[in-house]
């Protein structure tokens, strides 16, 4: 028999009856959080890397030790992409009697494809954002590189064979800070026409050849997957996030972040949809012993409830799916304007994500225990006392818990971070239901003191415990989010934000000499600026590990033949810089200076399978040098602090060619004073981070935007979770209301016993969301932000007056109705 | 007249374990209805009344003995076996009404009827709402509904499905006494209508008095059958 017709009927009916509208909400907010969230991340992502993407003057980067294959460029323009091409190497030019080793740049037209150049019209003139780069015949060169040769824009410059005019000053690459550190030579930009006639390539220089290439994320990607598998030694493809590891981390955590929300609001849905659940049972046991009295068969019942289970979950899921884009839409129309960029289409794959996640909390909270329904024993209707809701929570539950694995599972696409998140939050229900049970037991004593209200508010909480304890864990969660909320944004993302202070470093001077750095000292405190620490810095190549020389290929990351390919900057010093934390060995003491030893950060460590007591040997400018690993550093990359992976004790390194580098903060009127600096040091380099550090603090700002806005639904989920609490245990209170009142309680007694019974779960469930709240910050705060934070007693006691005040004025009035109703009315109503 | 045997028990027995140890609530019944009949089942509160009726639907299971509705042996077929065959032949009233709140009168009436998966469920039930006069309450919820009119639709939703036998456990307890003739009188006309046997547990001698015949229970026993009046 076809049962879809009668079980849409039956569903029109309980939804005309409004008992559906809680478990309908609680979906709709699920599914809306998650599809936000992942439309907006999918979208922001694109947007937010496309703007990092600058850093990098393309979204993809092909590097390559010898000259770009045609077949490449053409596959990129088959695909609808930009391309252009940069070709890069040191060499002399000359100007008149003065010669200078440059960083020459060649570039095709149309570089570079994301980001500008900033150049100027003279020396030391005002700068403006230009698009391009030089035209053919020119060159454009930094103020450090003309002053040095003497000459100004209009003059000529011999690079190889040829003479080309420099035609602008550059002051600003948008990809210039790539391995800058380890390029002192100065910049010298041309275009890749005149290379040839140059006759400066020969087949043994050491040339690096980029494509660059910019477009569609799905045609990057699909080159991505193209080229990658084929890469051979000396070919590598990057985007911004291999590149810039501040920006990958910022976005990282962003991601992070938001997906733990959303999942939140998932997880909170689905208490809400649990709690809808269990009135929804408690009604329907009576329905559903009729409907078997009636010669209903338990497959039918369970047919009927599962399809109109299965279509409100549809119609919820499309309706919050609907939400969810609205939502990222408004959204969107905030943060566009800051991110400044076209944003891509969204794509389809959070419509599909609402989806599922709407029909999995549904079967994975209401399916279950509405299913149990078909059990009931039919003999009920004659007496009512039997087959009670016996919702096993394991068995109910347990298929929610792992649905919501599921869920993770999806979002995150990470096994350990679904398991460990989910085990996180069994462990907080576990703890809310243990704390609960443990104070309700306490509560007893309790009941024999204070007036009536009194007594009977507490005698209610402590009777119903069963249900007091449900409540208790319903306003728990609820209050939890709403905690955790406030440590997020009033503790978490404001250490985020200023982890990176106004003040953070946005210019570094490098290769000051030995000898400049009180006349470095001198001329910044005359400009003005507090005269930073200056840290020495010598050049190094690091040829053998424990007495073994080191053989590339042997090496099992890039990552890690790319640190030993180039020069190690060592560095030393007395005490451990700030932003710097020794994490095993321990640091010299003065008696140990001139040793031979050194601390080595831990991520390099780990990269090059080091550890304490290992041995590296070091050339520096020829001599070779060996000391023992005494100590592993932790160091926080984010502070745009000049860092070491390398420190040695004062004393070991002193003999050797050493030079100094420091960065301080310059705000950008004062940009005159880097003028003033070339020309009084030309071989100091300025490097200008400036655009880096705003990026990610663009990002890191649009993030919290984006964290503040996604948890709007899970505040909403954690309403919802403590309205559907209240809704719960409706049915009893208004008939123990109405049979009190019956037997002569005054409605101002009954009024101040709810009101009592309320604000006390409210005290007691605040007390218990707040130390879960504190303690799942605590795990976000290390996990995401990688920060320490302690949750203090100033947490636990907001959560109490916050339950106290919020669930008893909600509960007050979410149940004060009940009063104003005739009791016959409500003893009639049953 | 040797009519069909419609509800028929055998050593019917019916023991529960409590905390003071085993229980017996029926020892040993056997009876025998025959179509259209009308029976009460009598006696003192605590009796077994409604444990007996609960048997005779089906609605529970017996320790010991047989029951059987229309030749059929109950307890040969499995829980759903016997639902199917309550909702294509017995009927039920209780004395608590049993409707569902979220639905219309109507719509209580329909239920057994689309149930049963009948097309023609609607105009059914609002025939028999006619019959028990409250076509115009149709759209009315039971709680809207005054006692005497919800065990009216009780009494159509029972019905309208012309079952074979109908089992009413104090239909009239919850109602005042002249309320409680008309319902009484109602369930007389129908079964009169329809040749429905009519089995009803009751305290009320007045109402016992109209039944063709009345089983008293006493501490789960059948007593002596009563002459009818
Ligand atoms: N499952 C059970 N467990 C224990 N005792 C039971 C159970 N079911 C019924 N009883 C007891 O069996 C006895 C008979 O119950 P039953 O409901 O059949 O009585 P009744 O004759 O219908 O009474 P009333 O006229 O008050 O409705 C009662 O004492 C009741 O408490
Ligand atoms: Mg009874």
């Amino acid at each position: 028999m076809n049962h879809f017709p009668l079980a849409l009927r039956h569903l029109h009916r309980e939804w005309r009856a409004g008992e559906l509208k809680v478990l309908a909400m609680a979906l709709i907010i699920a599914v809306a959080s998650v599809t936000s969230v992942n439309f907006f991340t999918s979208r922001i992502h694109q947007a937010l890397a496309g703007q990092a993407n600058e850093l990098l003057g393309g979204d993809l980067v092909y590097l390559s030790d010898r000259a770009i294959k045609a077949q490449r460029v053409a596959r990129a323009t088959e695909l609808g992409l930009q391309s252009a091409t940069t070709v890069e190497f040191p060499t002399m030019v000359l100007a008149g009697e003065r010669n200078q080793l440059v960083a020459l740049k060649a570039v095709s037209a149309g570089y570079p494809l994301r980001g500008q150049n900033r150049t100027a019209p003279r020396l030391f003139a005002a700068d403006a954002a230009v698009t391009g780069g030089p035209a053919p015949g020119t060159v454009w060169g930094g103020s450090r590189l003309l002053t040095i040769l003497g000459v100004d824009v209009g003059e000529k410059i011999t690079v190889g064979n040829i003479d080309l005019k420099v035609a602008a000053v550059l002051t600003s690459e948008p990809d210039q800070s790539e391995g800058v550190l380890l390029n002192i030579a100065p910049r010298l930009l041309m275009h890749t026409d005149d290379l040839p006639d140059t006759g400066l390539i020969q087949p043994a220089s050491r040339v690096v050849y980029r494509l660059l290439l910019a477009g569609d994320a799905e045609a990057i990607g699909q080159i991505r997957q193209e080229w990658q598998p084929g890469l051979r030694p000396g070919e590598s493809l990057l985007d911004v996030q291999d590149a810039r590891p501040e920006v990958r981390t910022a976005l990282k955590r962003g991601e992070h972040f938001l997906a733990l929300a959303a999942l939140v609001s998932v997880l909170l849905a689905g208490a809400a949809v649990a709690m809808a659940t269990r009135r929804f049972i408690s009604r329907h046991l009576d329905n559903c012993a009729i409907m078997r009295c009636l010669g209903a068969e338990q497959a039918m019942i369970s047919r009927l409830y599962l399809i109109q289970m299965a279509v409100l979950g549809l119609l919820a899921s499309v309706v919050g799916i609907f939400v969810g884009y609205l939502a990222q839409w408004g959204l969107m129309l905030f943060l566009a304007p800051l991110a400044g960029i076209e944003l891509p289409a969204p794509s389809l794959w959070p419509v599909a994500l609402g989806l599922i996640t709407g029909m999995v909390t549904l079967l994975g909270f209401a399916v279950p225990p509405i299913l149990q329904l078909k059990n009931v024993p039919t003999l009920r209707v004659l007496r009512r006392d039997l087959g009670g809701l016996q919702a096993n929570a394991l068995s109910a539950y347990g298929i929610g818990i792992l649905a919501f694995m599921v869920l993770v599972l999806f979002q995150a696409q990470n096994l350990k971070l679904a398991v460990a998140i989910v085990a996180g939050l069994l462990l907080v229900l576990l703890m809310l239901a243990l704390v609960a049970g443990g104070l309700l037991l306490l509560l007893r004593p309790l009941r024999k003191k204070g007036g009536a209200a009194w007594r009977f508010g507490v005698v209610n909480i402590s009777r119903r415990s069963g249900h007091s304890l449900v409540q208790m864990v319903g306003f728990g969660v609820g209050l939890m989010a709403l905690l955790l909320l406030a440590v997020v944004r009033g503790d978490l993302l404001s250490e985020w934000e200023n982890r990176l202070p106004a003040d953070a470093p946005n210019r570094f001077l490098i290769n000051i000499q030995p000898d400049q750095l009180e006349d470095v000292r001198d001329f910044l405190r005359a400009e003005g600026v507090e005269p930073p620490l200056l840290y020495p810095m010598v050049r190094a190549r690091l040829e053998q590990i424990n007495g073994k020389a080191i053989v590339p290929d042997e090496l099992k990351t890039d990552r890690a033949k790319r640190l030993v390919a180039r020069e190690f900057n060592l560095s030393w010093a007395e005490a451990v810089q700030s932003g710097n934390a020794v994490v095993s060995g321990s640091w010299w003491q003065p008696g140990d200076y001139g040793k031979a030893i050194i601390s080595v950060e831990q991520s390099l460590a780990k990269e090059l399978g080091l550890g304490l007591g290992d041995t590296l040997t070091y050339n520096v400018a020829g001599e070779l040098f060996t000391a023992e690993i005494s100590s592993l550093r932790r160091i926080n990359w984010e502070s745009f602090k000049a860092n070491f992976f390398v420190v040695a004790p004062p004393g070991l390194l002193d003999k050797y060619p050493v030079n100094y580098i420091t960065g301080f903060y310059l705000p950008a009127e004062q940009h005159a004073v880097l003028n003033r600096m070339v020309q009084q040091f030309p071989n100091i380099m300025v490097l200008d981070v400036a655009t880096i550090l705003n990026q990610v603090r663009d990002i890191i700002e649009q993030v919290i935007m984006a964290v503040e806005y996604v948890f709007i639904f899970t505040v909403l989920a954690g309403l919802m979770v403590m309205y559907a609490t209240i809704h719960a245990t409706l049915d009893e209170r208004i008939r123990e209301a109405a049979v009190l009142r019956t037997l002569g309680a005054r409605r101002s007694q009954l009024l101040s016993s709810i009101m009592l019974e309320y604000t006390g779960l409210g005290l007691l469930s605040g007390l218990v969301g707040a130390i879960a709240a504190g303690a799942i910050g605590m795990v976000i705060a290390k996990q995401v932000f990688d920060l320490a934070y302690l949750p203090g007693p100033a947490l636990w006691l907001s959560g109490m007056l916050i339950g106290a005040v919020g669930v008893g004025v909600a509960g007050t009035l979410g149940t004060r109705f009940v009063l104003n109703q005739p009791p016959l009315k409500t003893l009639r109503g049953a | 007249m040797t009519a069909e045997i419609v509800v028929n028990t055998q050593n019917l027995h019916k023991r529960v374990m409590s905390p003071e140890g085993e229980l017996t609530l029926l020892q040993g019944v056997d009876l025998s209805i025959a179509a259209g009949e009308t029976v009460a089942i009598v006696g003192a509160s605590g009796s077994g009344k409604s444990t007996l009726l609960g048997l005779l639907a089906g609605l529970d299971e017996p320790t010991e003995g047989q029951v059987s509705i229309a030749g059929q042996d109950l307890f040969a077929l499995d829980e759903d076996g016997r639902a199917r065959l309550r909702g294509e032949k017995v009927g039920f009233v209780f004395q608590a009404f049993q409707l569902l709140p979220n639905l219309t009168a109507l719509e209580n009436v329909m239920l057994p009827l689309e149930l049963a998966g009948r097309h023609d469920a609607r105009q059914v039930a609002e025939e028999v709402l006619q019959r028990v006069a409250l076509a115009e309450r149709a759209s009315h919820y039971p709680k809207q509904l005054s006692g005497g009119e919800q065990q009216r639709v009780a009494i159509a939703r029972a019905f309208a499905p012309h079952p074979q036998v109908l089992f009413a456990d104090e239909p009239t307890g919850n109602l005042d006494r002249r309320t409680g003739e008309r319902i009484i009188d109602l369930l007389f006309q129908l079964n009169a209508e329809q040749g429905t046997t009519l089995v009803l547990v009751t305290h009320d001698p007045h109402l016992a008095a109209r039944c063709q015949r009345q089983l008293e229970l006493d501490e789960g026993q059948l007593q002596m059958e009563l002459e009818p009046s």
